[in-house]
């Protein structure tokens, strides 16, 4: 079985690396690049504790092969926090307490990140239906959604 | 004993040699699009190597053009970017809707509406939706291109026509004129993300006066294919699409429903309501229609 040779972007960085042709961009991430933030939550694509932008666009990673990474821009959970500290989506999670155990927030943030990316200024109807991909056992939700309109807030004022 | 291979051809030409390769070689091929489907299937029920090969970037496959009298939509276009378009979603609000009903936002960013039909199951939620609106399937085959009405293409469950040596490059939908319109529901027992109980779609076409010139029904997850009921189309044609003709049509889908009891609903549950979607369904096309 041969590895397949990939160049593509993660987190603004120029990344190389070998995979096998059925390799989930998941696997590749964690176990080839050591990018662990991502996590694996089911596999299935039902739960989104894999969640990174490709491209910009939300997506599973554990439902990508890691090969059709090839050229295109991936954001992962690292990317999120700029080189002077945190982004206000990871601040207002900790000050609304938006997590608890922690598994299914790298996933979380970056659904999050994608949601105010695409719409600045959502409802909380949009805020709940956009994260309906990410699953969280610990919050019950409403702290997340709280954190997340608490940040399209911020964002919004200092636009 | 073959292993796993990723293909990316960038032209029909080069996917179908590429397929064509394959089969000489006795390898097993599969068109990926969106992966939604296949990657979970590969990590459970159908395991083992195969050649991937990517539709997604075969330019013809990746194409999106809305004309002045064809829809065209390429099997690898994801359906975020389908639900993000406000001119289709005007034109196919139907077929936009059951495109739109499918998973989370990360499934959205990769499914596509040529993936739902050629992973071919009973429940598909853009299959009803496409045969309504009369879609037909742009198949690359070794021969030339040939084409498919959407309702010929699943043969069963999971099944349909294309030859290993063949794929789906895209869907072409005629535009809809005049006062036309689409509409598509399904029933879950949830408000998101399951696997319909039953969905029916209704695409018609309504005169000056409102009295409704042409229609197409299908209904799916009522038999191991979406079934065309061309009965429920005839008890709308010729009325202005009121009460008494959404029950006639709702009977018909009834009637033609083949369904079985599973955990999501049992035979008579799912006559019956296939029956009630194919009334609302009606309703709202005609209203979309009459709003035009």
């Amino acid at each position: 079985m041969s590895k397949q040779h990939v160049s593509t972007t993660i987190n603004g960085d120029e990344v190389e690396f070998l995979c096998e042709p059925h390799q989930s961009l998941l696997d590749v991430l964690r176990d080839e690049l050591g990018l662990t933030g991502t996590k694996e939550g089911c596999a299935t694509g039902d739960c989104g504790a894999c969640s990174v932008m490709i491209d910009g666009r939300l997506v599973c990673s554990c439902l990508m092969l890691g090969v059709e990474a090839q050229g295109v821009e991936v954001t992962t959970i690292e990317g999120i926090a700029g080189a002077d500290g945190l982004h206000v989506i990871q601040e207002k999670y900790l000050e609304h307490a938006a997590l608890q155990c922690g598994i299914c927030t790298p996933g979380f943030l970056v659904a999050s990140k994608a949601l105010l990316d695409h719409n600045p200024n959502p409802s909380e109807h949009e805020v709940r239906h956009w994260l309906a991909g990410n699953l969280c056992r610990c919050t019950g939700y409403d702290k997340i959604v709280r954190a997340v309109l608490d940040a399209a807030e911020e964002v919004h004022q200092s636009a | 004993m073959g292993a796993y291979a990723y293909r990316a051809p960038s032209s029909v030409e080069e996917a179908l040699s590429t397929l064509a390769a394959e089969a000489a070689a006795g390898n097993r091929a599969q068109m990926l699009a969106g992966g939604t489907d296949v990657m979970v299937q590969m990590r459970s029920i159908d395991k083992g190597p195969r050649t991937f090969v990517d539709v997604k970037h075969v330019a013809e496959a990746n194409a999106l053009h809305i004309g002045d009298d064809e829809v065209f939509i390429g099997a690898g276009i994801a359906s975020a970017v389908l639900n993000e378009n406000d001119e289709l979603k005007s034109i196919l609000p139907g077929l936009i809707e059951a495109a739109d009903l499918i998973g989370s936002t990360q499934i959205q960013g990769r499914a596509t509406i040529g993936g739902n039909l050629c992973n071919s199951s009973p429940a598909g939620d853009t299959i009803p939706a496409l045969i309504a609106c009369g879609a037909v399937c742009e198949i690359a085959s070794p021969g030339g291109n040939r084409e498919v009405p959407t309702e010929d293409f699943v043969t069963g469950v999971g099944t349909n026509v294309l030859e290993p040596t063949e794929f789906l490059i895209g869907l072409k939908i005629p535009r809809p004129k005049g006062r036309s319109s689409d509409a598509y529901l399904r029933f879950i027992p949830r408000t998101e993300m399951d696997i319909a109980v039953c969905g029916a779609g209704v695409a018609l076409t309504l005169d000056d006066s409102g009295v409704c010139t042409a229609a197409k029904v299908s209904i799916g997850a009522v038999a191991i294919t979406a079934l065309v009921v061309p009965d429920a189309a005839a008890a709308l044609v010729g009325t202005t699409v009121d009460d008494d003709a959404l029950a006639a049509a709702a009977d018909a889908s009834s009637a033609l429903a083949k369904p079985i009891t599973d955990k999501r609903g049992t035979v008579e549950y799912r006559r019956k309501v296939v029956g009630v979607l194919t009334k609302r369904a009606g309703a709202i096309a005609r209203d979309r229609a009459l709003a035009l």
